[in-house]
This record gives C-alpha cells, structure tokens and sequence, in this order.
C-alpha cells in the first residue's frame, strides 16, 4: 500500500489499533483474525472515492473527512422510543443492545445481542460479508461491537419482531457499526420490522448477514428515519436458498446520507427475493440505492421497484445489478426504478444493469425519471382540487404504489405512515 | 418477404466459407518501418505533405497519448496489444491522387468489384441501367471514397457533387484543398487527447473522408466510404469529418471488410459530425470487419470513436450501426446536442458469434432545451460471444423539456453466451423526461414451432425471427444496406443454431 490513506479511514484504523485488545470476542482468535484481515482491507482501499464505480454517484468524502469518535459511554436509562409496531422487540441504544428496553419474552426462537454470544456466532460472522471487496463491511468487521443475533429453528413461525435502533446526541460526533446476524432455518419464517431514528453527527455503519434456509420465509421492512445529521451506510448480505423467500422493502427519509446496499444471492432453486422501496431526500440529502442481485440457481425470481422522489437541492441514486450465472436457466428477473424531480436543483442518476449468462431467461429493466406528469395534475385541478393537493395527491400515490407489494398489513401501515411523515413534514417546510 | 428469401439463399451460398470477403488483394505496397514514436508521425505527416500546423496538432496528440492508459473498463477481454508491432502506414504503390479511374490500379479495382463496391459511375448498383447523370426513378446512385489500407484510392461523382458545391473527397485532398475547413472543424467534436485511441488516431491518421454540405443543399446521393483493410501487420486508422451547414442534409454510409488472417489488427477511427442550423446528417455503418474464425483466432480490433455535434437550432444526428463482424468491438456513437430542439438518434444491432466481443452503445449529452433522443439497441448473443450494451443519458440542468427514449433489447442464442445491460441515466432537469427499457430473452419457443410447423428449417426459423427482432433498427438503413445488413445478420449466425 502505497497511497496515502484519507484521513477518516486513519482515524478509523488508528481506533482500531487503539481498541483491538477491548473489542468484544477480543480473546477469540477466529474473531482477532477475522478482524485483522478486515483492517488490511480497509487500510488497503479506505473509503471509496468517486473513481470506484459502485461510488460514482455517492460521494463519501463528508464522511472520510469527518473525525469521528466511538460511544464510549451507556447511555442509562429510559428513553423516549418509538410507537411499538409489534409485541416484540430489540431496541439499540448507540449501537449497543440494551436488554432493558427491549421486549423478547415469549419468542419461539432465540433473539440475543452478538455481543454476550460471540461462541455461537462463529461459523456464521463473516461467512456472508465482503470486507475484501467493500470498505464499509471492512471498516464494520473491523470495528463492531454488537448486534442482533436471530436463529429461528426449522419449520418454527417466528412471528413478528421489531428491531429499534436509536442513537442519543452525545454532542460530539461518532460511529457505531453494528453487525446484525439473521438466521431462519429450514421452512421457517419471520417479520422483522427495522426502525432506525436518532440525531446527532453520527454514522451508522451497519452490516446485516441474513440467511434464509430451504422454503424458509423472511420479510424484512426497514424505515431508514434519523435526522438530517445522521450518515447512514448499511450493507446487507443475504444469501436465499431453494425455495426461500428474502423480502426487503426499505424506506429512506431522513438521514444527510443514506446508502443502502443490497447484496442477494439466490443460491437453490426456485428461490426468490423481492426488495422494493421508496426513497425520499429534501435540500442537502442524498439518498442511494445500490442493489446486486445474484442468480446463481435455475427457476429463481427476483422483483425489484424502487421509487425516489427529490425535493430541494437533493441527490438520488439508484444503482441495481442483476447478474444471471450460467447454471441460473428459467430464471425470471424484474427490475424497475422511478424516480420523480419536485425540484429544479434536484438530481437523480440511475444505473440498472443486467449481466447475463445463461439463455433461457427472461429479464428485464426500466427506468423512469420526471416530474409530476401535467396531465395527470390537469385532471385534478380541472375537477376543482387546488393545485397543492393536487400534487400531494400524485406524490402519495406514486409513493403508495411501491408500498402496495407488500403483504403484511402490520407492516404495510408502518411503511406507509413513514412515508406520509415525510410527505407532511415537505408540506409544512413547503 | 423477398428479404427472407433471398437471406435464405445467401445463407445457403456461403456455408462452404463463411466470410466471403476474408481474401488478399496481391500489390506492390509501400510501408513504414514498424513501430510508433515521433518520427513515424512527421513521416505520415511528410507522406500526406501536410501543412506545419497540421503535424504539430498530430505531434501534440502523440505525447499525449504517451501519458495515457489504455481503457479497461469495458467488457471485452483480449491480450495486451504491441503499439510498436505494426506498420502505422501502408499504401498501394500507385501514382499519387490519379485523375480518373483508369489510372487506378487493375488490381485494386479489381479488388473492389469482387468485394461488390461500385467504383465506376455507370454501374452504381445492379438494377439501375445506364447510370450516371440521370439515375432511374427512386434510386439515387452512391458516390464512393475508397480507402485501401493508409489511403483513399477513388472517389466517385466528384464531379456531379461538386455541381452543388458539395465537398466529398479523402481527408488528405480536403487538407490541402481545403484546409480552412479543415483547421476548423478537425478535433472540435473528438478532441485529440479525449481518449486513448483516439489520441492514437490524431497522431497517426492516415486517410478517410471528408465531407462539407453547404448551407440549404440536400445531398442529391448518399455518399459512402468503404474500408478495406489489405496488408498484413498494419493498423488502419482513418478520420472522418463530415459538416452539415446551415439547412443541408446528407446520408452516409460506411463499410468495411479485412482479409482473414490469425493475428489480430486494430482499426481504431474517429468519425466527427457537425451539424449546424437545421441540419441533418444520417450515418449508416454496416461493420464486417473480419471477425476471427469459430475458435476465436485472428480479427479486427474494432476500437472507434464516432461522435457528433448538433451545434444548431433543430438540427439533427441520426447513427445506424449494424455490427456484425471484428473480433472485439468497442464504440460508442455519440451525439452532442447543444441546438435548441435539436435530436439525436441511435439505432444499433450488434451481433457476436463464435469468440466475438462487443462493447457498444451510445452517449447523448442533453445540453440544449427541448432536446430529444431515442436509443433503440438490439443485441444478440451466440456461441461463446459477449454482448454488452453501455450507454450514458446525460440531462444537463438547462436543457428544459428534454425528452430521451431508450429501449435495449437481448437476445441469447445458446447458453455460452452473453448478454450485458450497462445504462447510465443522469437528469439534473426537473422537467426532463427519461424513459429506459430493457429486456433480455432467448427465442421463444413458440415462435420458433409456429415457423417449423409452416415448413422452415430451424435455421431459416431463426434467420427470420432474429430479422424481426432486428427491423425496427434495420428499417432506418437506406435500402440497399438494409438487405446487406440482412444477408450479413444471418451469415453471422451461421453454425449457432442447433
């Protein structure tokens, strides 16, 4: 390594050097290891710049110039949570499991933090994560300290969870990189419902390992809402097997800074993953969307939409790759992304992609970036509607319609409040 | 559908060899010494007795080609090429410029009859009688600039062009007949270091056309270069510069073949458009270059830069590509739309059979208000060949009311193939609308029965299916490439089916 490593990924390096002996699993070799490879791939690469094509869009240099420290303290005590949308759940504070918060009473299957279970987790950790070929799972490997930890046995119908994450404005900046851990077994299934808020300059830096066992079923409804302070690059790792089901729908309305990374491959056959999701930025936000799709066994099904809608000064980003392997005959592979410009100083770039290698497939793409279409908005204001509700009108259901694959009604409503906090909160800016 | 037919026929008159152009013209040639560096330039220079500036701007693209890489970035692999392994000129021993056809060499002349070039006036194509000033209803003659190896060694219906002050002539001609146009326009679209080959190509061009249409003149012909590739070792790299003013209207076309041989050439060109004022310029390219035999040896680099500028007001630049031959195809048709209402077009077909590797689209740089575009890709995969579509749609924040259509299609025949999406959609414009559409599949099943059970053979059902899949791209060929490009689609696909 000859270059000159940014500032941020010294930083991050030197705490690492700093704080390798005080790690959680810090006196396990397999985890030491684990985590000393990670920082040679991190020291080897950084943060990646514009010129690393995955980052062509989404420029990190806010975050490697920042100086961030890690929470070092608990924050004690009650704090204002979110409504519950679920009987269950695991709340993080900064990062951190917080057992006292949380309520796992009563689950048919195990939900810990990793941290206090680091035994159980090793042949899992890591097994899915690409430290070598992305920085920020290096930089999370690197650096974690817990997570949540969820193995619902074969055939067991895990029912619905909640998974909280909040961080608490210490008034200094910080990073926290959980790593998050999701196993179902055989048949299972499973409703996971993230809600990630908080303030404070912070960066949340989480990595998800998923795995999803033969027929097993696992939807994953994420809100991405900190505040506009907030950087928030998460990268999930999924891996589906035949006959599984991985269902991700992610809301991003918040965060300065918001990537989320998607990486799913489809391992047996007749798998499928569906990951959808809308994403909202107002002045000063970006907002990304990066998604890999691996179909790597035959009779497989992948649908995407995604939607964006850009206010303000906002940057959107939308970048999904569907790679088809040669063995993936019969694979069926869907992708659409649309995005909608409220603006004149909003910009949006999208980059779908297709690489395919087997011939008996049926893939397709498409994308579509506007305003708001004149006739439509013609229509209602001819029938009397002013035009601001004209427009919100259009606005929600160009939202609603990505909401509308999912199936879960729980998670439906939860989604769909999220977005419509958004929406209003653009009106009362407006 | 005549076209059908007679693609079956051809089909079936060239299963014994494949690529019915691969062969060698035997001729005197005079080369320069192998190797690249700064006095091959001046001697390419001294050759073409080029005005000073005109070797300093090629001197200027020399070193900076020296700094620069090779680009990797796209999806086709191939082994480092030598840029000191080849002759950078290579040209008929002949008199230089000859006044009429009959001072051009018998043998080249020859060369260019049994390739089915018309270079004599009278017998511009099969069907027209008695030629020449008057052409038969509905079709106009082909005026042609023939460039063989380094140099142009016609060019046809100067003369009748010349009438309406119509420029068509080699580049060398033009650059010192004139070289105020020249000096203009050269490197104001591609300028000399935007990439690596076409810093390569400033350095070292040695011929192609040029071609000025004056301000309200409709071309009354197409015009047409085609690209021969001869001598053994050589790289061929022609620059094409083509001005539309004010209200003129042109199509051009251009073909190529090469001789079949087992090491690798490059052709690396630069094509500049400019188009002023409402005017058009249509450009048609039926590539053949030779592909490589069905092991994947020998074939042409095919390493172009084709860009062009829609300076004026409702102008408008149309690219048609059909791509069926080079081993390694890597090019990328661009329009740069600055005019108000000004439209860029792109319609490509692009196959890989065998080895081939194709990595082709299309830039369209929305500048200008109420520009449009429309993308239309249609690529097919067979054998071992890789097929990538990479294009960038580029909305710039004045252009108001853009509108850009693409619609990228695949077709895989095989499962050794590839087939690769790579589109890039930037919009800093609210009212800017982009649409993109892709889609990837294999013939269908049903298609392919419904056309055995009405008593085709698998091979022509799939010669007439790839056809369909291919028309809307085809239809925007003038005719005579048009049933060119059809015979050369199913000739590519020979030996995939089945």
């Amino acid at each position: 390594m000859t270059a000159p490593v940014p500032t941020g990924a010294a930083g991050f390096l030197a705490r690492y050097e700093g704080l390798k002996d005080h790690l959680p699993g810090a006196r396990k070799p397999w985890l030491n290891t684990l985590r000393a490879d990670a920082a040679v791939h991190f020291a080897a690469r950084g943060f990646p710049t514009r010129r690393v094509e995955q980052w062509k869009y989404t420029d990190l240099a806010p975050v490697a110039q920042a100086h961030f420290a890690e929470p070092l303290t608990m924050v004690e005590g009650a704090l204002a949570l979110p409504v519950p949308n679920a009987a269950h759940r695991a709340v993080f504070v900064d990062g951190r499991f917080r057992p006292d918060l949380s309520a796992l009473e009563g689950l048919p299957f195990r939900a810990v933090g990793l941290a206090q279970h680091l035994n159980d987790a090793e042949t899992f950790l890591g097994s899915l994560a690409k430290p070598e070929s992305e920085p920020l799972a290096a930089l999370n490997t690197m650096l974690f300290e817990d997570g949540l930890f969820i193995d619902v046995p074969d055939g067991v119908d895990g029912g619905l969870l909640e998974l909280v994450s909040i961080t608490v404005d210490p008034g200094r900046p910080f990073a926290f990189h959980p790593r998050h851990l999701f196993r179902l077994g055989a048949g299972a299934s499973l409703t996971l419902i993230e809600t990630a808020t908080g303030r404070g300059q912070c960066l949340h830096n989480p990595v998800f390992e998923i795995d999803v066992a033969e027929g097993a079923t696992l939807t994953h409804g994420r809100m991405l809402q900190e505040e506009a302070t907030v950087f928030h690059l998460s990268t999930i790792y999924a891996t589906i097997a035949g006959g599984g089901t991985y269902d991700n729908f992610t809301v991003a309305a918040g965060p300065r800074l918001t990537r989320n990374e998607i990486h799913a491959a489809l391992t047996g056959p007749k798998a499928a993953c569906h990951m959808n999701g809308a994403q909202m930025a107002a002045d000063g936000q970006h907002v990304d969307t990066t998604t890999a799709l691996d179909h790597a066994a035959p009779d497989c099904a992948s649908r995407q939409t995604y939607k964006t809608v850009l206010a303000g000064r906002a940057r959107g980003v939308f970048q999904g790759k569907i790679l088809v392997r040669r063995e993936a005959q019969k694979t069926d592979g869907y992708q659409m992304n649309q995005a909608l410009l409220l603006s004149e100083d909003a910009e949006i770039d999208s980059k779908p992609q297709l690489e395919i290698y087997a011939d008996d497939v049926k893939c397709s793409h498409g994308a579509t970036v506007g305003a708001l279409d004149a006739d439509s908005l013609f229509y209602l204001r001819a029938r009397g509607i002013p035009e601001s509700q004209a427009k919100a009108m259009l606005v929600e259901a160009f939202l609603h319609e990505a909401v509308e694959t999912v199936s879960d009604e729980t998670l439906r409503g939860a989604l769909t409040r999220a977005l419509d906090a958004w929406w209003s909160r653009q009106g009362q800016a407006a | 559908m005549p076209a059908v037919t007679e693609t079956i026929e051809t089909v079936q008159s060239v299963t014994e060899s494949t690529y019915k152009w691969g062969f060698e013209t035997d001729i005197e040639m005079e080369f320069a010494p192998k190797g690249l560096n700064e006095d091959i330039v001046r001697f390419i220079s001294a050759k073409k007795n080029e005005p000073e500036w005109l070797l300093e701007w090629r001197l200027r693209a020399f070193s900076a080609w020296k700094a620069m890489v090779e680009p990797r970035w796209a999806a086709v692999k191939y082994p480092p090429i030598d840029y000191q392994d080849a002759h950078y000129y290579a040209a008929p021993k002949t008199k230089v410029g000859p006044k009429s056809l009959d001072e051009v060499d018998p043998e080249l002349l020859k060369t260019y009859a049994k390739l089915g070039i018309p270079l004599r006036e009278q017998e511009i194509l099969a069907g027209v009688e008695g030629a020449g000033s008057v052409p038969a209803e509905g079709r106009m003659p082909v005026a042609v600039d023939a460039v063989f190896d380094s140099v142009s060694v016609a060019t046809s219906y100067k003369e009748r062009l010349g009438k309406e002050g119509i420029i068509f002539c080699s580049i060398s001609e033009a650059v010192q007949e004139h070289p105020e146009l020249v000096r203009k326009y050269l490197g104001t679209v591609v300028p000399q270091g935007d990439n690596f080959f076409a810093a390569l190509n400033s350095a070292v061009f040695t011929d192609g056309s040029f071609v000025y249409i004056p301000k309200g003149v409709r071309c009354p012909m197409e015009l047409s270069t085609y690209f021969r590739i001869n001598a053994k070792s050589t790289g061929q790299f022609e620059r094409t510069l083509i001005i539309a003013d004010a209200g003129s209207h042109v199509s051009y076309l251009e073909g190529c073949t090469a001789p079949m041989r087992d090491e690798n050439q490059l052709h690396a060109a630069v094509v500049e458009l400019v188009a002023m004022d409402d005017a058009t310029i249509k450009y048609s390219t039926v590539q053949n270059w030779y592909p490589g035999d069905a092991e994947g040896k020998g074939g042409i680099y095919n390493f172009v830069t084709k860009r062009g500028a829609c300076r004026g007001a409702r102008s408008k630049i149309s690219w048609t590509q059909v791509e069926t031959g080079s081993a390694i195809t890597w090019k990328y048709p661009s329009c740069i739309l600055q005019g108000e209402d000004s439209v860029g077009e792109f319609y490509s077909v692009a196959i890989t059979n065998n080895y081939q590797q194709a990595d082709t689209g299309t830039k369209m740089f929305h500048i200008g208000p109420r520009t449009k575009s429309t993308i239309v890709s249609k690529g097919i995969s067979a054998g071992h060949g890789q097929n990538t579509y990479r294009g960038l749609v580029r909305i710039g924040a004045k252009a108001k009311g853009a509108r850009n259509f693409t619609q990228c299609d695949s077709l895989l025949i095989g499962d050794l193939c590839g087939a690769h999406t790579v589109p890039y959609i930037e919009n800093r414009c609210v009212s800017a609308k982009v649409e993109h559409e892709a889609t990837t599949s294999r013939i269908a099943e049903d298609q392919l029965f419904y056309c055995r059970q009405r008593g085709l053979t698998q091979e022509e059902a799939v010669g007439l299916i790839v056809n369909g899949f291919c028309r809307e791209v085809l239809k925007e060929l003038p005719m005579e490439f048009a049933v060119e490009a059809q015979k050369l689609l199913q000739i590519s696909l020979e030996g995939s089916v089945g």
